[in-house]
């Protein structure tokens, strides 16, 4: 049976059908979570795909955590569900308590949409499981909030635990650390700044986010159903 | 509740010290190009406004409070200032 996987749409996100697609490509059965859903049973993994939540109101990601949809989210990640936040999706994650930190403007002011280099800096997570460490990838960025920063324990904290997924080989944001992805505690919830789904097929110019994308997969055939 | 009161709130949300704040550091180089001298330390943050019911002063603040840190500002990156001003008895 195929994995299936609940990529969930706010108004105002945009990059949805391009996660389903790119899932769908790598044999996924993917499928959209409206979120005014108060479930996401019966999914292997999730997706929070990128745009503008709720219209980035307030900040990005600050009305989305309140959507009715956030709960069951919350409860599927505190059941070791595997959840991927793309940017749009790592602001809400982080803004929902689910990931440490926040993504402030980028440094230097100006909105960055450039295919940058990402190096792979651990093999056991949700969205990197079995993937070597040290491998680089070229993925899209296209954002204004994508400057990950925290306070200097939590920095020390994500270090000593290995909670830092990505890094950017050169840093195009400001991020503290280079820091392009982080995970939670569990590992299994992962967010990311770069777009995977948009470096999934040779048309795209890249296929290296294709990498990532099988990681969740792997992950999420793996994952004990979480409800 | 009759004895409830109506209460104005103002909260300010800025950026926290040693958080970059690129638009407060654009409005500043724009600065010159008004003539003026001696105008510096300009900060950009959101400015927001709500009325409250509440029992008493300190009950309007602590509602208000829970807005701004738990909704208005992202106590990672800014600080908020919440002033409550009495606006009369309600209902």
């Amino acid at each position: 049976m195929a994995t299936r996987v609940g990529v969930v749409l706010f108004p105002g996100t945009n990059c949805e059908h391009d996660a389903v697609r790119a899932l769908g490509r790598l044999g996924a059965d993917a499928e959209l979570v409206w979120h005014g859903s108060t479930s996401v049973g019966g999914y292997d993994a999730l997706v929070l795909p990128g745009g503008f939540a709720h219209g980035d109101y307030l900040r990005p990601g600050a009305i989305a955590r309140f959507s009715p949809v956030m709960g069951a989210v919350a409860e599927y990640a505190a059941g070791g569900g595997p959840v991927v936040g793309i940017c749009n999706g790592f602001q809400v994650l982080t803004e929902a308590g689910l990931l440490p930190g926040a993504l402030q403007k980028n440094r230097g002011l100006r909105f960055v949409c450039t295919t940058v280099r990402i190096r792979v800096e651990r093999s056991d997570t949700a969205l990197t499981d079995g993937v070597a460490v040290g491998t680089e990838l070229s993925v899209p960025i296209n954002h204004f909030e994508g400057n990950y920063t925290c306070d200097a324990a939590t920095l020390d904290r994500l270090r000593d635990e290995g909670r830092v997924v990505l890094r950017y080989v050169g840093n195009p944001n400001g991020s503290v650390d280079d820091i392009a992805g982080v995970c939670n505690e569990g590992r299994n919830v992962v967010g990311l700044m770069p777009h995977p789904e948009r470096a999934s097929d040779p048309l795209l110019g890249s296929e290296d986010g294709s990498v990532l994308l099988e990681a969740l997969l792997r992950t999420a055939a793996t994952a004990a159903p979480a409800a | 509740m009759a004895s409830d009161r109506q209460f104005s709130v103002q909260v300010e949300v800025l950026l926290r010290d040693g958080i970059a704040d690129p638009q407060g550091a654009t409005i500043e180089r724009a600065l010159p190009a008004l003539g003026l001298d001696g105008v510096s330390g300009v900060r950009a943050g959101k400015s927001f406004r709500f009325e409250v019911t509440a029992a008493d002063d300190d009950d309007a603040l602590a509602r208000a409070t829970v807005v701004a840190d738990r909704l208005l500002a992202n106590p990672v990156i800014e600080e908020s200032v919440v002033t409550v001003r009495p606006l009369g008895t309600a209902g």
